[in-house]
C-alpha cells in the first residue's frame, strides 16, 4: 500500500498550481465569470498547452493515458482555484463517453481535437423530473432512413452552451424509466433542430437546457451499442463523480485553510476569535471532515479504474455520500465562522461556499447516493 | 393549561385573516412568495396600509397607536400576516427604535419621531456594526465629538441592512474615548441619512442580492436633541434594544408557511423516506418552538423586557429557517443549479432558480442580530451561570 503521489503526478500538480496561482487569481476569475462566454479561451488554450486536457486519453490521440489518480491531482487543483472552464464536461464526461464507447473513427475525429483544445463536449443526460437517475430518459431517437431522429428535452446540461459536441442519451426502445433501450448519440451542438438555452449556475459556471426538435443524425452518430447505452452512461457518470469528489477535496481544502487563517487573524474582544474554544472545536471538526473527504476520494479514484461495475457503483456512491456531507458541513461552517464577511461577494470564501453547495449535488446529492449505496448490499 | 384558542381568539383570527385577504396587494404577496427583492415601495406600501388600519405597531402603548392586544392576539396577528405572504414590517423603526424611544426618549423626541415612524413616512436602519466591531460591539470606534449644540460624527458603520432605503439611522457612537471600560463613553444618536457627509455604499452578497451597505460618516453634524438617553450612557440603550431585535428573529409564522411550501414543492419526493424524515423532524421542531415561543411570550405579559430566553428563540428559529431553505432547494434536484439566464430575455424558470440563491442568503440568519455562537454564550452566562 502506498498513498504517495508519483513524481509525475507531483510535477503535473505543481505545473498546474503554478499556472493557476499566477493566471487564475480571484480578480482574473471574476473577469472571466463576467465575460459573455463565461470562461476563458486563453485559459483553455493554456490547459491544452500544459497537457492537462489530455491527461486521461490514450497516447494515440495525443494524451497521456493517465489514471483517475492522475486526474485526482488535476481536479484538486482546479477545485481549490474554483476554475469555471468546461474541464469536467469535456474531459470527464463527453470525452469519456467517446473514449470508452466510441468507434476508432469517432475517437479519431474527436479526441485529438479535444486534447488540443479545439473541441469541447458536454453530456446531455438529465431530464426534468428525473433528478439524478440516468435511466429516466424520455428523449426519443426514432430510426429513420439510415440514421435517427431525436426529439425531446434535456435539462441542467453542464457547459452545454459552449460545447461543440453533445453526447445525448435518448431512447431507441422502452418506457421512460427503463434501464434497457437507452442509446447514446454524438450530436453537433449547431445541428438543425438543436436549441440551447444557456444560464449561469449558482456557482458561476454555465449550464443549459437543450431542446431537440427533429434532430436528424446519421447511424455513425451512435456511441456504443444501440439500446445498451445505460452501462456506458453509468460508467462515465461514476468516473465523473469520482472526479467531482477530488474537485470537492480541493475546494474543501481552500475553505479549511481560509477559515483557519481567519480564526487566527480576526480579532474580537481583544483576542483572535480562534482562541474561543467553541470555535476551536468547530474548526477541528472541519479538519476531520477534510481528512475523511480526502480518504474517501482516494478510494473512489483508485476503485473507479479497477473495480467491477457493482463494486465501482458501491464505492463511488460511498465517496459521493461522504463528500456531499463534508462539502455541506465545511461550506456552512466556513461562512458562519467568517461572520458577515463570509456572506460577501468580494471574498473567495462565499464563492467556495456556492461551489461546494453545487458539488454536493453534482451527479446526485447525499440522499441519492445513500440510497444507491444502501441498495448495493 | 389550555393550548387552544378561546372563541374570542378564534373570532379575532377570522377577522384578521379576512382583513388581510381584502387588503394585501397581490403584487407584493407574489414577490414575497416568489422570493423576489422587495422595493422600498413594496415594504412601505404594506406598512402604510397597516398604519391606516391601526395595526402597524400592536405592541406600542395605546396613546401612540398600539392596539392593546393580548400576547396571544399579537401572535395570531403575526401568524396571519406571515401565513398570507405579507411583506415583513421592517423592524428597525417600529420594533427596535420605538421601544428605545418609549423607554428612554424625551417627550419631544417621542412626539417628533414616533408618529412619522408609525405612518411609514420615515424609513429607519440600524447603525451598530463596524468593520472591527461585530460580535464585540463595544469595541466600536465611530467618533462623536460634542461641539456646543451638536455632535460631529466621523467613522464607518457596516452591514447596514436597507441603508440604501433609509431616511434615518440610529447609531452607537463613541462620545468619550477616554473611558477605561469600553462599554462606557458610548452614546445613542439618531442621524438623518440626508445629512451632509454621509455616504452609502452597497455590499454585494453571495446570492447576488443587495440588502446591506457600508455607511461612511465624514464630519456629520448631528443636533444634540437627537441624543437618546444620557450622553455616554448609550450602552444601556443598546442592550435594551438588542432584546427586541432578537425577539423578531424567530420568524415562526414565516417558517410555518415555508414548511407548507416545501411539502407542496416536494411532490413525489415526499415518498422518499430520507427526505420525508428530515422534513418531519424540522416540522416537529417547529411545532415545539411555536409552543416555546408562546410560553415565553406568556411570561412577558407583565411588561418586563425580554431576557436571555429570546436567545433560545433566535437560535432555534434561525436553524429551522435554514433547514427549510435547504429542503426547498433540494426539491429542485439538478435544476437547483440554475441561477440566471445568459440571455435576459429568454424564458427561464425564475422561481426554481431562486431556491439555491435563497439557501445561500439564509446563511445570514445565524450570523445577524447577534450570531448564534454569541446567543449560546449569552445563555451559558445569563441562564446557566457558567
Ligand atoms: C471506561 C473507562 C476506562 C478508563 N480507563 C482508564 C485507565 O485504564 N487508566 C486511567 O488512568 N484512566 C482511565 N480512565 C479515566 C479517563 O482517562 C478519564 O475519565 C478521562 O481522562 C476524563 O477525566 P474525568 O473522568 O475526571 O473527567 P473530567 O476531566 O472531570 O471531565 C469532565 C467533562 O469535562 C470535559 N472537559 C474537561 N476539561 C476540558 C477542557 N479543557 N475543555 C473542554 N472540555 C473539558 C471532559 O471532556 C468531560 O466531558 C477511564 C475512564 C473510563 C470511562
Ligand atoms: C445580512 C446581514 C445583515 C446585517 N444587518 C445589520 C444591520 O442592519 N445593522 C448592524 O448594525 N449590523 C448588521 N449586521 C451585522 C451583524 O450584526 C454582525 O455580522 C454580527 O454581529 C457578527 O459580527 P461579524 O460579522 O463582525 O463577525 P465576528 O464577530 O467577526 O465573528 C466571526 C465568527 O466568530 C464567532 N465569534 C465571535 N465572538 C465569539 C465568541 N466570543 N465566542 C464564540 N464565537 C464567537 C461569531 O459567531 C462568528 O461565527 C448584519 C449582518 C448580516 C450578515
Amino acid at each position: 500500500m502506498n498513498f504517495e503521489y508519483t513524481e509525475e503526478q507531483r510535477l503535473l500538480a505543481e505545473t498546474l498550481r503554478r499556472f493557476l496561482a499566477t493566471g487564475y487569481g480571484f480578480d482574473a476569475r471574476a473577469k472571466i465569470i463576467a465575460s459573455p462566454q463565461g470562461y476563458s479561451e486563453d485559459v483553455w488554450a493554456a490547459l491544452a498547452e500544459m497537457g492537462v486536457l489530455g491527461v486521461p486519453f490514450a497516447a494515440e490521440h495525443g494524451g497521456f493515458g493517465g489514471t483517475t489518480v492522475d486526474m485526482m491531482v488535476v481536479m484538486e487543483a482546479l477545485g481549490e482555484a474554483l476554475v469555471v472552464e468546461p474541464y469536467l464536461a469535456t474531459v470527464g464526461l463527453g470525452g469519456q463517453a467517446v473514449a470508452r464507447g466510441g468507434t476508432a473513427a469517432q475517437q479519431a475525429r474527436i479526441l485529438p481535437a479535444l486534447v488540443q483544445g479545439k473541441a469541447k463536449l458536454a453530456f446531455a443526460q438529465s431530464e426534468r423530473g428525473g433528478r439524478w437517475d440516468p435511466r429516466h430518459v424520455a428523449v426519443r431517437a426514432r430510426a429513420s432512413g439510415d440514421g435517427f431522429v431525436l426529439d425531446g428535452e434535456k435539462c441542467a446540461v453542464l457547459h452545454g452552451g459552449c460545447a461543440d459536441w453533445l453526447v445525448v442519451s435518448a431512447r431507441t426502445a422502452g418506457a421512460d424509466a427503463d434501464a434497457g433501450g437507452i442509446s447514446l448519440f454524438l450530436v453537433e451542438r449547431g445541428a438543425p433542430g438543436v436549441a440551447v438555452a444557456e444560464y449561469r449556475t449558482l456557482d458561476s459556471l454555465r449550464a443549459a437546457d437543450v431542446r431537440l426538435a427533429g434532430v436528424a443524425v446519421p447511424r455513425e452518430a451512435l456511441l456504443g451499442a444501440q439500446g445498451q447505452g445505460i452501462e456506458l452512461a453509468e460508467e462515465v457518470l461514476d468516473y465523473a463523480t469520482a472526479l467531482v469528489c477530488a474537485e470537492a477535496v480541493g475546494a474543501i481544502k481552500y475553505a479549511h485553510d481560509a477559515t483557519l487563517d481567519y480564526l487566527k487573524t480576526r480579532r474580537q474582544f481583544g483576542v483572535p476569535i480562534g482562541s474561543f474554544q467553541a470555535l476551536q472545536h468547530r474548526m477541528v471538526d472541519v479538519l476531520i471532515a477534510y481528512e475523511q473527504a480526502r480518504s474517501i476520494a482516494c478510494l473512489a479514484c483508485v476503485k473507479v479504474d479497477t473495480a467491477e461495475p457493482a463494486e465501482r457503483r458501491r464505492v463511488v456512491s460511498a465517496a459521493k455520500l461522504r463528500i456531499a456531507d463534508a462539502a455541506r458541513h465545511v461550506s456552512q461552517e466556513a461562512v458562519q465562522l467568517h461572520g458577515a464577511m463570509g456572506m460577501t461577494e468580494e471574498l473567495k470564501i462565499s464563492h467556495t461556499f456556492r461551489r461546494l453547495t453545487m458539488l454536493a449535488q453534482a451527479f446526485g446529492d447525499a440522499d441519492h447516493h445513500l440510497a444507491r449505496f444502501a441498495a448495493s448490499g | 393549561m389550555d393550548l387552544n384558542y378561546s372563541p374570542e381568539e378564534s373570532a379575532f383570527r377570522d377577522e384578521v385573516r379576512a382583513w388581510i385577504r381584502a387588503n394585501l396587494p397581490d403584487e407584493a404577496r407574489d414577490k414575497v412568495l416568489n422570493y423576489r427583492e422587495l422595493s422600498k415601495d413594496d415594504l412601505l406600501g404594506w406598512h402604510r396600509t397597516l398604519a391606516k388600519k391601526g395595526w402597524v405597531a400592536p405592541h406600542w402603548p395605546v396613546e401612540w397607536g398600539g392596539t392593546d392586544w393580548t400576547v396571544v392576539q399579537r401572535y395570531i396577528f403575526e401568524e396571519e400576516c406571515g401565513g398570507a405572504g405579507a411583506p415583513p414590517i421592517v423592524s428597525f423603526g417600529v420594533r427596535m427604535c420605538a421601544p428605545v424611544l418609549l423607554r428612554f426618549g424625551t417627550p419631544e423626541q417621542k412626539q417628533r419621531f414616533l408618529p412619522p415612524m408609525y405612518r411609514g413616512d420615515d424609513f429607519w436602519c440600524q447603525g451598530y456594526s463596524e468593520p472591527g466591531a461585530g460580535s464585540d460591539l463595544a469595541s466600536l470606534k465611530t467618533r462623536a465629538i460634542r461641539q456646543g449644540d451638536h455632535f460631529v460624527v466621523t467613522g464607518q458603520k457596516t452591514w447596514t441592512t436597507l441603508g440604501h432605503y433609509a431616511d434615518w439611522i440610529f447609531c452607537l457612537v463613541r462620545s468619550d474615548p477616554g473611558r477605561e471600560k469600553r462599554q462606557e463613553g458610548i452614546s445613542f444618536l439618531l442621524i438623518d441619512m440626508r445629512s451632509p457627509g454621509i455616504t452609502v455604499r452597497p455590499i454585494g452578497l453571495l446570492d447576488g442580492g443587495h440588502e446591506v451597505n457600508e455607511v461612511f460618516f465624514d464630519d456629520v453634524k448631528v443636533p444634540v436633541e437627537n441624543l437618546v438617553h444620557e450622553e455616554h450612557k448609550g450602552w444601556t440603550v443598546a442592550k435594551y434594544l438588542l432584546g427586541y431585535e432578537r425577539m423578531g428573529t424567530g420568524n415562526i409564522a414565516v417558517s410555518k408557511r415555508e414548511l407548507a411550501r416545501v411539502k407542496a414543492l416536494a411532490g413525489p419526493l415526499l415518498d422518499d423516506p430520507r427526505f420525508r424524515d428530515r422534513l418531519t423532524r424540522v416540522e416537529v421542531e417547529l411545532m415545539a418552538l411555536e409552543i416555546t415561543n408562546l410560553r415565553f411570550l406568556d411570561q412577558l405579559r407583565g411588561g418586563r423586557p425580554p431576557g436571555a430566553e429570546v436567545s433560545l428563540l433566535k437560535i432555534k428559529g434561525t436553524e429551522i429557517q435554514q433547514a427549510l431553505a435547504e429542503l426547498m432547494m433540494q426539491t429542485a434536484g439538478p435544476r437547483a443549479q440554475a441561477f440566471r439566464p445568459v440571455d435576459p430575455a429568454a424564458t427561464f424558470d425564475r422561481f426554481t432558480a431562486s431556491l439555491g440563491a435563497r439557501y445561500c442568503n439564509m446563511r445570514k440568519a445565524t450570523i445577524y442580530a447577534g450570531s448564534n455562537e454569541i446567543q449560546r454564550n449569552i445563555i451559558a452566562k445569563a441562564t446557566l451561570g457558567l
